[in-house]
């Protein structure tokens, strides 16, 4: 790339239109450069659509979405995924009761009481939170967290719903926190010297004009948050307990679907019905977290609209 | 009076508790990141020796080093961001200096962002059936690399734009101005006082690629290879796989506990320390933008 | 764009630096992670003798070792479970006809916590347990303590085996928690004395009392003569019969005083 522009550099002497003709090309590449992300979204979806699709020549997508029972190697087999759909959500549940009043205080505090130095370290631990390797953090769940759940409330497992809830919410908070930070920080100072002005404390400053002013933003943060719980797949799958059983408490082991994904792929034989109905659970997935994004862009989007009328 | 006292003071206090509450909450992720560490730090600091880094597995993987896990994490997301970043910065340097807004940018952004939201074992399956599979490069380092590319490429994107968008306008009018190119001014004057600024996307992309177990697990590594790679269409050992799998497949999941500990010890200091370095990187840049303009 | 080609030059011949030739004395086996430790016992003593040959041995899993011997990727597939007719199929659109040698046998075992006082099960309780309809362990003759029964995950080959010789056919109750491997389930069952699981015969330690099956007592020679009920075959497949280097290394791993020795010292049972 660098000999050729400078080429064209060098090259000014000759008509301009070279030149010109070089500006359309190199923008023209940068198009094409730009469409991969686009691409590769589109791929992914096609693929799941193609190796996934076919399980549904076997069972309805209704047997498939709401049949409670997951015997993919039995003769004949089942294919149904609601316990995997309510163990997801049963995860996903627990960690957003737990992050979202942790990552919306984090938020809150980071913005409108930390001092500059406090600022200074939290946001750089919350960035390494967000970066741990989610291996090690199932890992930390299953020597640390699993053994104390069941010595503690006398267990048949520590690899249950709380345990990965818990573990799930520790990945959500700094996702929750960061964004929901950037919404209460654009929250305009007019607004809040207004509220001071008459007398309001800062606490109450805070509850009365930032929180509304920014509970868009805020929940943009929280479906960002909740997407990436939906769609974690090594704390689930080491820590969640693995049972593809509807839970009945807290401690109960579930089967969340990207635990079912990850712990089956690698037996399953090439395009066998069980093949396909797993790229079926990743197409579900898939829909699940574009939906959750798409919600959070219209939040996101709404807030931009409210913030500009002020 | 008196009434208003009161309540002014009670005004307080309830401040004062709320106040508390929300630095407790933001406290919390600093005690659960220093605990974390330290606990990992504390358990797998004396599986970690010269053996442990430079032998390969031994005995079933009982005994002896992780050589063959750290080569492949590296070849892995080394392949991954030599991919990925060129992409991404194209990408970012279309949205940022060619494109207007319209259509075509806000699918390409919504795009990006939607990507960022696809959950990695998707990805791993997207790299099964597409890379794996329908381009036939099998279970390789190859297939591996070109599927976390996908998964860090909103990350690279992401921070490519924010450098590109911390280059003052003025620069590149000025150049525009004296007869330059569009694409004379990108190469000439907005690259090269972002690109410093664009390594933090590099060195964070490195970091996630490296420490990603699901999108690697059906498209690059295996349980155990008796040998290192000795091309990018071997099927490799990496060191998220190894811990996971150490951890719950293993032979002798309590005598290979040391090995885990020391395996997760290493992945997060790698991880750790690119993270850190990027965004002191990233601080420092920012500084120096600030007292420059 | 003199540089792009260069830049492409550079990285065509970086590939093809990268990507080594595959030399006559390479075998590739890929597949099963319960076949891989025989497999690694064998390789290395066969190039003990045969130190021209060189080995790439993965543990990828029973179907991915499967589908690699279909493609042509790997020499030998490992598999702890028969072929499935979907992979017989493939394996005839593709032109290839896989052979299987059978390499050794693999008893599983029910096992407990030592301290839990019940030794010995009858067919159909085990079957009762894994199947939802016995839930305590007084009902065979225990303590009056829930039954936390473990199995194996779903896809295991291991899994396939409860299944259809334990189960006959039942499905397992979903109640029952799904670890993925041996390993998990000798940890699970050591650190839980209400828990019962099951695995394979080379897993049984001092930490977990081995259940006796309708009064066989497991052990090598009850797998071997067939009295041990819950028994299966470890298997290795190749593209067609083998030739050349696959040949005379599956003779080594079948051979009773060579391969068969391998198999003995990794805890499985040998053929003969």
């Amino acid at each position: 790339m660098s000999t050729s522009s400078i080429s064209s550099f060098q090259a000014a002497k000759k008509p301009l239109i070279s030149s010109r003709t070089m500006d359309l090309l190199v923008h023209l590449f940068f198009l094409l450069v730009s469409a991969t992300g686009v691409i590769i979204l589109g791929l992914i979806l096609v693929f799941l659509v193609m190796e996934g699709l076919p399980i549904f020549d076997k069972i309805s997508v209704t047997d498939f979405l709401f049949g409670s029972a997951w015997y993919p190697t039995y003769d004949p087999p089942d294919y149904g995924i609601f316990p995997m759909i309510v163990g997801s959500a049963s995860v996903v549940l627990v960690s957003t009761l737990i992050a979202v009043p942790l990552g919306v205080g984090t938020a809150f505090y980071l913005a409108e009481i930390a001092s500059p130095r406090m600022r200074g370290i939290l946001k750089p631990v919350i960035e390494l939170i967000e970066g741990l390797p989610t291996v090690v953090i199932g890992f930390v769940g299953m020597v640390v967290i699993a053994p104390l759940l069941q010595n503690v409330f006398n267990l048949d497992t520590g690899l249950n719903v709380f345990n990965a809830g818990i573990l799930l919410a520790l990945m959500a908070v700094p996702t929750i926190a960061s964004i929901a930070e950037d919404a209460i920080y654009s929250v305009p100072k007019s607004m809040k010297d207004g509220a001071l002005a008459l007398g309001a404390t800062h606490w109450e400053t805070i509850c009365g004009v930032v929180f509304p002013a920014s509970i868009t933003g805020i929940a943009t943060a929280v479906v960002l948050g909740i997407a990436r719980v939906i769609g974690e797949t090594m704390v689930v799958l080491m820590v969640a307990g693995g049972a593809a059983m509807i839970p009945h408490s807290l401690f109960d082991p579930v089967r969340p679907m990207p635990a079912n994904i990850a712990a089956e792929m690698g037996n399953a034989a090439f395009r066998s019905d069980h093949y396909h109905a797993l790229f079926a659970i990743g197409l579900v997935l898939f829909v699940t977290t574009f939906l959750f994004n798409l919600l959070a862009s219209y939040f996101a989007n709404k807030y931009r609209r409210v913030g500009e009328a002020i | 009076m008196l009434g208003s006292e009161n309540r002014n003071r009670r005004r307080r206090n309830i401040q004062k508790v709320a106040f508390g509450i929300l630095w407790a909450t933001a406290t919390l992720n600093l005690l659960a990141l220093v605990g974390f560490l330290l606990f990992i730090a504390v358990n797998g600091i004396s599986a970690i020796n010269w053996e442990f880094l430079s032998e390969m597995p031994r005995n079933a993987m009982t005994e002896g080093g992780i050589l063959p896990t750290i080569l492949g994490t590296l070849y892995l997301s080394l392949g991954a961001i030599l991919v990925a970043f060129p992409i991404g910065v194209g990408t970012a340097i279309y949205l940022n200096e060619f494109a207007r807004d319209g259509f075509w940018v806000r699918m390409i952004r919504q795009g990006v962002v939607n990507l960022a939201g696809v959950p990695s074992v998707v990805y791993g399956l997207f790299g099964l059936a597409f890379f794996v599979i329908i381009m036939k490069l099998g279970v390789s380092i190859i297939a591996g690399s070109l599927t976390l590319a996908a998964f860090i490429l909103p990350l690279v994107i992401g921070s490519a734009e924010e450098a590109l968008r911390a280059v003052p306008r003025n620069m590149r009018l000025a150049s525009l101005a004296l007869g330059a190119t569009r694409w004379q001014t990108i190469y000439r004057v907005v690259l090269p006082p972002a690109l410093p600024s664009m390594l933090t996307g590099l060195i964070l992309g490195i970091s996630r690629a490296a420490g990603e177990t699901a999108p690697i697990m059906f498209t690059a590594a295996v349980f155990s290879t008796a040998k290192l790679p000795t091309s990018i269409f071997d099927e490799v050992m990496a060191m998220p796989y190894h811990i996971y799998v150490l951890a719950t497949s293993g032979t002798n999941i309590e005598e290979t506990r040391h090995l885990q500990y020391g395996t997760a010890l290493l992945l997060l200091l790698i991880v750790v320390v690119l993270n850190l370095f990027a965004i002191l990187l990233r601080n420092r840049l920012q500084k120096r933008y600030k007292s420059s303009t | 764009m003199k540089g792009l080609k260069k830049l492409a030059a550079v990285a065509i011949s970086g590939c093809a630096l990268l990507a080594s030739p595959v030399f006559a004395g390479q075998l590739s086996v890929n597949g099963s992670t319960t076949v891989l430790p025989i497999m690694q016992a064998a390789t290395e003593a066969y190039t003990n003798d045969n130190p021209e040959t060189t080995f790439s041995v993965a543990g990828t899993g029973s179907g991915n070792g499967i589908r690699a011997v279909i493609d042509g990727m790997a020499d030998i597939g490992m598999s702890s479970r028969w072929i499935k007719d979907s992979e017989v199929k493939q394996a005839h659109e593709n032109g290839v006809y896989i052979v299987p040698f059978a390499v050794a046998s693999d008893g599983i075992v029910p096992v407990v916590h030592p301290d839990n006082p019940v030794k010995e099960l009858t067919s159909e309780q085990l079957r009762g347990i894994y199947n939802g309809s016995i839930t305590n362990w007084k009902e065979v003759g225990g303590e009056d303590k829930r039954i936390v029964s473990i199995s194996r995950d779903s896809s295991s080959g291991t899994y396939g085996v409860w299944v259809d010789t334990v189960l006959k056919g039942d499905r397992v109750s979903p109640t029952t928690q799904l670890l993925p491997s041996n390993g998990a389930i000798v940890q699970a069952v050591t650190s839980n004395r209400n828990a019962i699981g099951y695995v394979g015969i080379g897993y049984l330690n001092d930490k977990l009392q081995p259940l006796k099956l309708d009064g066989v007592e497991p052990s090598h020679d009850t797998v071997r003569d067939g009295s041990w009920p819950v028994a299966r075959t470890l298997w290795v497949f190749t593209n067609n019969w083998p030739q050349g280097e696959t040949l005379k290394f599956i003779q080594y791993v079948l051979h009773p005083e060579k391969g068969q020795k391998a198999v003995e010292s990794t805890g499985y049972v040998p053929l003969y």
